[in-house]
């Protein structure tokens, strides 16, 4: 999905500063466009030798569930996407405990492996970032 | 750090969230529809409370005023203006929107 | 102090879009820098200079032209989404550029805070 993003642009002094980036995915899949255009970010940012966590919560975790098929609706299933986050170096993928478990699932119910972490974890995480884009 | 929520606490659940996952210290800030949550009566009264006792909370009056809230603001939450706003996010470290 | 702006939502339809201009405002107003003001998603239509809006209503794509001209902010429209969208060069407003999600990131890394305007 690199092809439509449109280029990578990296001038003046980018390269060199590592920040601590988080993206928080709050939304649910397909019902509206911003799980697919944060992952879009999500992959540009790997050009940038960042520090990127990604965290997953409230309807957010839904992006994540296995068994998505998305052929009948007539959009793309973008979910095989974020298996293919590894070979981009982004392996900190984090998922809130409580969302989970309101939502009736389990990390086996995703499909690819994270860290399972309460509230109060995500909140130390968020802390510590430089950056946080919530979509 | 600074929480931003824009969203109403009687339509969605981004205030709960933002409380829960907002460590104590932090501040949040309230604007567009998320003004509703800082007035008297509403849902999220009783629990803004209770979190404003570790969590500095404050309101964007501009979008109070538009809302003919301006007269039913919570105590001991501070209003702020489009510069006070930029005060807060400049003080913090860091900042998250709860969209 | 440099502030990187992120829109995600489209002009009039909400307040996302009045928000991020008068936050931008205010920064410059302090005395501040605005490193980028980056328009994603529905955040793109702000850059159309089709947009007419009734006369008694708010211009959102000329004041954030204007405020471009007299500031030189650089008001960047991400390519990739505005494809999506029909916002294409020919009807690009005074003050804006198309260019790649990178200079989202780029200015997360040079801003020293970077707000984000959406729903």
């Amino acid at each position: 999905m690199t092809e439509s993003t449109g280029g990578i642009d990296m001038d003046e002094d980018s390269s060199g500063t590592i920040k601590k980036f988080a993206f928080v995915n709050r939304k649910a899949p397909y019902g509206t466009i911003y799980a697919l255009e944060s992952l879009e970010v999500v992959l540009i940012s790997a050009a940038f030798d960042q520090d990127v966590s990604l965290v997953f919560a409230d309807d957010g975790v839904y992006e994540l569930k296995k068994g998505q098929a998305t052929k009948s609706v007539g959009m793309k299933n973008f979910s095989p996407t974020y298996r293919a986050l590894e070979g981009y170096d982004i392996e900190k993928i984090f998922v809130e405990k409580e969302s989970l478990d309101a939502r009736g699932l389990t990390a086996d119910d995703l499909v690819v492996p994270v860290e399972v972490l309460t509230s109060d974890e995500i909140a130390t995480l968020l802390d510590e970032q430089d950056v946080v884009l919530s979509f | 750090m600074l929480h931003i929520v824009n969203k109403s606490p009687s339509e969605r659940n981004t205030l709960d969230s933002c409380l829960r996952m907002a460590k104590k210290g932090s501040t949040i800030l309230l604007i567009e529809d998320g003004v509703y949550g800082a007035t008297k009566g509403g849902v999220a009264e009783n629990k803004l409370k209770a979190a404003m006792a570790d969590i500095k909370v404050y309101a964007l009056w501009p979008d109070l005023e538009a809302r003919g809230m301006q007269d039913s603001v919570i105590d001991g939450i501070e209003q702020v203006d489009y510069n006070g706003f930029v005060d807060l996010v400049a003080a913090d470290k860091n900042v998250q929107s709860w969209l | 102090m440099k502030f990187g702006i992120l829109v995600n939502e489209g002009p009039y339809t909400h307040q996302a879009a009045d928000t991020a201009y008068q936050f931008a405002k205010a920064v410059l107003e302090k005395g501040h820098e605005v490193h980028r003001v980056f328009f994603y998603h529905d955040g793109v239509n702000n850059a159309s200079k089709l947009t007419e809006p009734p006369q008694d209503d708010r211009h959102i794509v000329n004041r954030w032209s204007k405020l471009a001209e007299e500031h030189g902010l650089d008001l960047v429209v991400c390519v990739a989404a505005g494809l999506r969208r029909g916002l294409v060069d020919v009807n690009l407003a005074p003050g804006f550029r198309i260019s790649g999600l990178g200079q989202l990131v780029e200015t997360g890394i040079q801003a020293d805070r970077t707000v984000t305007f959406g729903d």
